[in-house]
């Protein structure tokens, strides 16, 4: 997975002319190159804390780092932060796990067979073009406000993107290769599990990545509206009790899960499209 | 003789309403090694789609073992013009695909691999093959399954001249071996001669049968027989659109291969 692509040897010219006399150059510089991406966030929170601690913006507002990672400490040894963590992850994966399934059977359904798709897409369709927390309302007085219309509001908004990509997948797959498929004897099932499936698993994998972070954004709605515990519930704590730093360390929190949840999804696609032929996979 | 295992009458096919083919008609016998041998465009991959049940939409009868041709038919095997090759499965695992799900680890796959000189990428997914590594495994492929009958669509003509070689005696060597019966579409009359036991050439707009070659020299047969020699110079002279019975085939001819062909190269408008 280190390996530097053609492309990228191409461009750097000076890099890739060094062989074995530069080596350990090129080795720094891709060591360097690694931490490229920090440059801009440490240099911004040096400023923050520095601004703040100059009394050039009020502390009251903007907490600077320092006290941040204070209040973070805080939390997390009072345990507050991990209940909040748990309670948020869990409502995440049951919302994720329920849409991303449910719109795996529809989805796989919808695109395989036409007469489904004429049936149920169109509906789909419209469903999705409401806004998703138009749906809050709604679902607070059906449900009311336990779990059940947060969770619900979550599957709602991982469904969507799990089942158009899934759809769009399925619709995409090379007739080329389906026919491979009918000339070695497979239809129905055996056709659906050895050609299809593999065939749209980049693009299903597409749909759970941007499922899931839409999951992340509907948990903060659900929570913000109405929960007692929870990282959204800490965000609604931390504004009506005017602590900003409340506030900041939520947030980043939930960035956090975000990205970790995310990258644990992306590691799996890594491993399960080895050989995907494409433009970015010799990183 | 036997029941044809296919007899094919296409009176009539069509793409949006331009007619492809135009009347073609042939049986093959059990056993039988058969090319079909014509200009680019002349409607040999439809024929063989038509075959393999991959196309339905033309008027004529098609009979395989009796029976109309259907995709999913055990009985017929195609290795297609382009690779085709499952990109998410290994080399091996698309060889032996047709043994489902891990087929890769069949005994079979690594005889055929190394037969096609594949050995050493048998862990490989195809985006790391060339284009000729990957028509050969979609070769070792099509010769795992071992279909009654075998329609190969131009399969060795991404391949050097020295594996192409070794990979038609292989195709012969399985072919004796299991009794398949082999239609094979091809561009190179050196091939059909030297593999076929009879050539059916085809004329193009809309395509038809321009005429049929008997081969008969006894496999296995030397490449450079001149009985070979000869039908490929009356496949050339089919292809170039005269008529056999203009040639002079005496035996004389045959026995000369080098004395100056009835027929012009430059002319020829077909690509080889
Ligand atoms: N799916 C299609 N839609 C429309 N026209 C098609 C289609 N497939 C083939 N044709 C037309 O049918 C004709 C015959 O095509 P075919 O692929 O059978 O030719 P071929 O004899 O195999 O040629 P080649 O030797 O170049 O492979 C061509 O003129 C092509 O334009
Ligand atoms: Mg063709």
């Amino acid at each position: 997975m280190s390996k530097v692509s053609t492309l990228d040897a191409a461009l750097a010219p000076a890099d890739g002319l060094g062989g074995g006399q530069f080596g350990g150059r090129v080795v720094a510089g891709r060591i360097l190159a690694q931490f490229r991406g920090w440059v801009v966030p440490v240099v911004l929170v040096a400023a923050w804390e520095v601004v703040v601690r100059f009394g050039w913006v009020s502390a009251h507002l903007l907490p600077p780092p320092s006290e941040l990672v204070a209040t973070l400490i805080e939390l997390a040894g009072s345990g507050d932060l991990f209940s909040h963590v748990v309670v948020s992850s869990a409502r995440v994966l049951a919302g994720f796990a329920i849409g991303a399934m449910l719109a795996l059977l529809i989805g796989a359904a919808v695109g395989l067979s036409r007469a489904l798709e004429a049936y149920l897409d169109p509906t789909f369709q419209a469903l999705r073009a409401i806004p998703s927390l138009a749906w809050v309302p709604l679902l607070l007085l059906w449900l009311g406000i336990d779990e059940a219309p947060k969770i619900t509001l979550i599957a709602i908004g991982a469904f969507f993107p799990v089942y158009l990509n899934l759809v769009a997948g399925i619709k995409n797959v090379d007739r080329k290769l389906v026919e491979v498929g009918g000339i070695f004897g497979l239809k129905g099932w055996r056709l659906i599990v050895r050609i299809f499936l593999p065939a749209s698993l980049p693009n299903l994998l597409t749909g759970l990545r941007s499922g899931l972070s839409l999951a992340w954004m509907f948990l903060v709605a659900a929570e913000l509206i109405a929960a007692t515990r929870g990282l959204g519930y800490l965000l609604t704590d931390g504004r009506e009790t005017a602590r900003a730093d409340l506030v900041i360390v939520a947030i980043v929190v939930l960035a956090l899960l975000g990205k970790l949840s995310d990258s644990l999804l992306q590691l799996a696609e890594r491993r399960l499209l080895v050989w995907r032929d494409v433009y970015d996979s010799g990183r | 003789m036997s029941q044809p295992l296919l007899t094919l009458h296409v009176a009539d096919k069509r793409f949006q309403s331009r007619r492809i083919i135009d009347g073609v008609s042939f049986d093959i016998q059990p056993g039988e090694i058969i090319s079909l041998l014509g200009p680019s465009g002349c409607g040999k991959s439809t024929l063989l789609r038509v075959i393999a049940g991959l196309d339905t939409d033309y008027r004529g009868t098609v009979r395989v073992k009796g029976a109309a041709p259907h995709l999913h038919s055990p009985d017929v095997g195609f290795i297609f013009q382009e690779p085709r090759l499952l990109p998410w499965l290994t080399v091996a695992d698309n060889v032996g695909f047709d043994a489902g799900p891990g087929g890769g680890r069949n005994p079979r796959v690594k005889e055929l691999l190394a037969e096609v000189g594949l050995a050493d990428f048998a862990d490989a997914y195809p985006k790391q093959l060339s284009g000729g590594m990957a028509q050969r495994a979609a070769i070792a492929r099509g010769l795992f399954a071992q279909p009654s009958l075998l329609l190969l669509d131009e399969p060795f003509s991404a391949v050097d001249a020295f594996t192409r070689m070794r990979l038609q005696d292989l195709l012969l060597s399985l072919a004796a071996r299991h009794g398949t019966t082999l239609l094979l579409v091809t561009h190179d009359i050196d091939e059909a001669a030297y593999l076929s036991d009879r050539i059916l050439v085809m004329s193009a707009n809309p395509g038809r049968i321009a005429g049929e070659l008997r081969v008969d020299p006894q496999r296995p047969r030397d490449r450079a027989d001149p009985r070979l020699v000869r039908v490929q110079t009356q496949a050339l002279a089919l292809l170039h659109g005269e008529r056999l019975d203009y040639l002079d085939l005496s035996d004389e001819l045959a026995a000369r291969p080098h004395a100056a062909a009835p027929v012009d190269f430059a002319s020829l408008s077909f690509a080889v």
